[in-house]
């Protein structure tokens, strides 16, 4: 029976759930110490004394250090040229939270205390915290030596104005894709360790060697000295691939010390120190037809990047300018970008990274499109697609082209399980009665760029390669150890990955162990983000057992006599087809592949052990149907999601629980952005949502209970047709919440609300449409519409 | 700014049916008395205003995050962590054995803190209905299921109490 696409529980959760797993904080080497941060107090300010004699003189503090003690080393890697981000802030801080100073003592109250000793004096700069206050003609700039707040642009190379008046129609929004924190539960943890034998290094973080590759060279050391780990790791979503200084500091602090420093990040800290994501601006505008055809897109992007150029926040609209154009067969499409600096916590990769703010943009211009041509929103999206056989679609940029996909099905199927026709037919009965909550119904046909790992499009980020490595060692029993070169934080690689060797081996799941997040024990990796686990770490897992179990098939036929074409692997065995009790057992074969007097001439022992850098040709494009139906009160504005289907397309599924477990958490990240979360700055630079009183992630109650569907279309690109599933729900959520919501005030007049869509803005905009007196939206296009659907 | 001037007091309770007594800085709170002083690291901490729960055990038998109590005030009294629970199920609770079955965690952050609000919720109420267990989990937060298979797993442990 194969195990690749069957519901498999867990093997992290026993540990996980009696509280015997390891996360960073819970390691406490002895004589270990503790780290805590000083940290700016202002948006922009310089540096003009710090006082640290207090601080020093406090009972069980070991040391306070400055930017002046790390003279010796650089600035954190990855950044632009005049734009370095310092370990420590030196002269000048770029926004509050910023580190300035660290402590280290004997344990995390007394750090604490002796931070709270240290004395910063300021000398208050005037701050920018948007891309429009960064980008006026007098603003203040972060860097003067670059001379402007704008980091780079990207223009357009034809703003497609010819292909516009051609159109019966144009439309435009301008659109804020809002700042919004990653929160994994687990914040920024550290644990270096610098013995005689070099430095080990334990952090919460997605990409392990990527880290050790980097701190050994800012270090100088050998990266044979410096050992990385990163054991449980509490989420990720983005936010654990950024340089964090904690990250370079604590190991100079051991060594210095001469004692195991530890820095656990508490959550108001983490709100203002790990990177943020999304804070896009957009002007999106498309041409179009009479009859909903859409003819030319053109896509203006701002991305905020806060206070230093973050690698990865560099390539966020990079990716956004990629997928503008979303699931459509558009045949002008035109983009431009611009980054921006501003006194706020760097931007970096959240879950989605880039494409949750082009999917949003594109699926609510569609939505406009459908109104303004009085057609229903699902028929204008069917009018619109890329059909089934327009595959390999080259799109208007030539890195992308689009994989496989079944756009109508998805659509189709989500229509249904959200009972499309009926729900339609309600709201049009509800909009006549004035006491009725409003209904309104959203959708979102979104589609992402995933699966990294063509050449190229990791080490833009720093990373040494794209591939994904994967090393299957068979242990003389017959067990197996998998050693995975994406180090997962939630993901379940344990689980899929041993589906995937358990099939391709015939060993059995129970006997297969992945190893993974440890640089002295598995080979270079590069890590898990951008949906890459299955689709390139999962394909590496796959070709690399398939070879080992090749070779094992050799010794197997040279034990039993027997052709190798004639040996089928199953129970644990290697039979020979057609005459049964001829099998050599695995653990036999595994035996004699160290008994060099067993093994064929043509093998050496050991060599049931093969290891494998798996490359993609191409990216992945997961895609799917989102269908959100949401009912308001008008008299509060309060939301309530009726429904929320999620029809996905993944390419092929390892774990179907595991996939949709996946989706769920984007989708309630996506719906987070929608309704509740946003990083918000007060004028001078003082972050207001700065812990989870004043950040609103949802918890239970906030959110509903969701409907999964699903399509399957192979992704061509790796052996095993996987397209990834980590980032769809961040994806494709927000659009088709947003979509609903402003479906529900159309007979408003109601074009556009700005996430998140509090009960507020809902009310605002209600009674501002009662103030304008706008009569009553017309049912009849709807109407004619939903014959359009239902039929 | 001067430091708070510090006070040690030496303190008992019990913990998972153990005798725990430590000298401990009056500061201290539970949920480090917890960690450090006992070194039961499965009790987590993911905030610092008392919203996100991953920091949950029972005190007594009811759900506390004790990252809002002092050590010291809970001086004499039964804490359960997530280590000191266990039942029929391989040697896990229902509740331990829903949040498995239905896939109620992932990175696993927040889940013992769940599986003690779940576990604080069925002594009182052993058949919870959806909503009934949304509301009681308001004070859990989990960043990576998005709570439907926390949901079901807490019902999936209703229909199958120990
Ligand atoms: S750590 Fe106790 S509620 Fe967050
Ligand atoms: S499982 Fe990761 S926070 Fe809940």
């Amino acid at each position: 029976m194969s195990l690749v696409g069957a519901k498999v529980l867990r093997k992290e959760d026993p540990r996980l759930l009696t509280g015997i797993g390891t996360f960073v904080d819970d390691l406490a080497p002895p004589r270990c110490a503790f780290a805590s941060f000083v940290t700016s107090s202002e948006a922009h300010a310089e540096i003009v004394a710090i006082d640290m004699r207090a601080a020093l003189a406090m009972p069980g503090v070991l040391g306070v250090w400055t930017a002046a003690d790390f003279v010796d080393y650089p600035d954190l890697p990855g950044g632009l040229p005049d734009l370095e981000r310092p370990v420590l802030a030196r002269n000048r801080v770029r926004f509050v939270g910023e580190p300035v100073a660290v402590v280290v003592a004997e344990d995390r109250y007394l750090a604490a205390d002796a931070v709270a000793a240290v004395e910063v004096e300021y000398r208050t700069l005037e701050a920018v915290t948007t891309i429009e206050a960064a980008t006026a003609p007098d603003a203040p700039e972060l860097f003067e030596r670059h001379g402007s707040n704008v980091v780079n642009v990207v223009p357009m190379m034809d703003d497609l104005e010819r292909e516009m008046q051609r159109c019966d129609d144009r439309a435009s929004l301008h659109l804020v894709n809002q700042r919004c924190a990653a929160v994994p539960i687990e914040a920024l943890a550290c644990l270096a360790d610098w013995g005689v034998d070099g430095l080990t290094l334990w952090a919460t973080f997605q990409a392990p060697h990527h880290l050790r590759n980097s701190v050994a060279s800012w270090l100088d050391i050998a990266q044979s000295q410096c050992r990385v780990i990163a054991p449980d790791v509490g989420g990720g979503f983005g936010s654990k691939i950024v340089w964090y200084p904690e990250l370079f500091l604590a190991p100079l602090l051991s060594k210095w010390t001469r004692r195991p420093v530890k820095f656990a990040q508490t959550r108001s800290e983490a709100m203002m120190q790990m990177s943020h994501g999304r804070d896009q601006v957009h002007d999106i505008e498309v041409g179009f037809d009479r009859t909903g055809r859409i003819r030319a897109l053109r896509l203006v992007i701002s991305q905020n990047l806060g206070a230093y150029p973050d690698p990865t926040g560099l390539g966020l609209a990079t990716l956004t300018s990629w997928m503008a154009a979303g699931c459509y067969r558009i045949g002008h499409v035109s983009t431009s970008y611009r980054n921006v600096v501003t006194n706020t916590t760097p931007v970096a990769a959240y879950r989605g990274a880039g494409r949750p703010e082009a999917a949003y943009s594109v699926e609510r211009i569609v939505d406009v499109v459908a109104r303004r041509c009085g057609i229903d929103p699902a028929e204008v999206r069917k009018r619109n697609f890329i059909g089934p056989s327009q595959f390999p679609y080259e799109t208007h940029n030539e890195a992308v082209v689009y994989d496989s996909g079944d756009y109508p099905a998805a659509l189709e199927e989500c229509l249904g399980l959200l009972g499309y026709g009926q729900r339609r037919i309600e709201q049009a009965d509800q909009r006549n009665d004035p006491d009725a909550p409003l209904i309104g119904l959203g959708l979102s046909c979104w589609l992402e760029i995933a699966g990294f790992g063509p050449n190229g499009s990791l080490e833009g980020f720093g990373h040494l390669a794209s591939w994904e490595s994967a090393q299957v060692r068979i242990q003389p029993d017959g067990s197996a150890i998998v050693f995975a070169g994406s180090s997962p934080h939630g993901q379940g690689h344990e689980t899929t990955f041993a589906q995937i060797a358990s099939d391709e081996l015939g060993i059995p799941f129970d006997r297969i162990q992945v190893r993974f997040g440890d640089t002295a024990t598995v080979l270079q990796g590069v890590g898990t983000m951008g949906s890459r686990g299955v689709p390139t770490g999962g394909s590496a897992v796959k070709v690399v057992s398939g070879r080992v179990l090749a070779r094992a098939k050799k010794i197997a036929a040279h034990l039993l006599e027997a052709s190798e074409a004639d040996l089928e692997v199953n129970d644990n065995a290697f039979n020979v087809r057609g005459s049964p009790g001829k099998k050599v057992s695995w653990g036999d074969v595994a035996w004699a592949s160290y008994q060099p007097l067993r093994l064929p001439p043509e093998l050496a022992a050991g060599s049931l052990e093969e290891r494998l850098y798996q490359e993609s040709p191409n990216f992945s494009y997961p895609s799917g149907a989102y269908g959100c139906a949401v009912s308001i009160d008008p008299n509060t504005g309060e939301v309530t999601i009726d429904a929320m289907v999620l029809v996905d397309d993944c390419g092929t599924v390892i774990n179907p629980l595991l996939a949709e477990g996946q989706v769920h958490g984007g989708v309630a990240q996506g719906i987070a952005q929608a309704l509740y979360e946003s990083v918000v700055y007060n004028e001078l630079g003082q972050p207001v949502t700065a812990n989870l009183l004043d950040y609103l992630v949802p918890s239970a109650p906030d959110l509903p209970g969701y409907t999964a569907g699903r399509v399957t279309t192979l992704c061509p690109n790796n052996p095993l047709g996987a397209k990834g599933i980590g980032e769809s729900g961040s994806v494709g959520a927000p659009a088709a919440v947003v979509n609903a919501i402003l479906d529900a005030l159309a007979p408003y007049g109601v074009e556009h609300l700005d996430m998140p869509i509090s009960p507020e803005k809902i009310w605002q905009a209600i009674h501002a449409a009662d103030r304008r007196g706008v009569p009553e939206m017309s049912t009849e296009s709807l109407s004619e519409s939903d014959a359009e659907v239902v039929s | 700014m001067t430091a708070t001037p510090q006070r040690h007091v030496e303190i008992e309770m019990s913990i998972n049916g153990v005798p725990a007594r430590h000298r401990v800085d009056v500061r201290t709170l539970l949920v480090h008395y917890i960690r450090e002083y006992e070194r039961l690291t499965g009790t987590h901490i993911g905030c610092d205003t008392s919203n996100c729960g991953a920091c949950t055990v029972l005190v007594d038998g009811e759900a506390v995050k004790s990252c809002t109590v002092l050590a010291v005030q809970v001086e004499g009294r039964e804490i359960t962590t997530i280590e000191g629970v266990s039942g029929s199920f391989n040697g896990l609770s229902a509740v331990q054995e829903g949040f498995r079955q239905c896939h109620g965690l992932q990175c696993g952050y927040c889940t013992p803190g769940m599986v003690m609000a779940a576990t604080g919720l069925l002594a009182v109420d052993p058949d919870p209905d959806e909503a009934t267990i949304r509301a009681n989990l308001e004070g859990n937060i989990c960043r990576c299921t998005g709570y439907q298979m926390i949901v079901e797993s807490v019902r999936w442990a209703a229909e199958h109490p120990d």
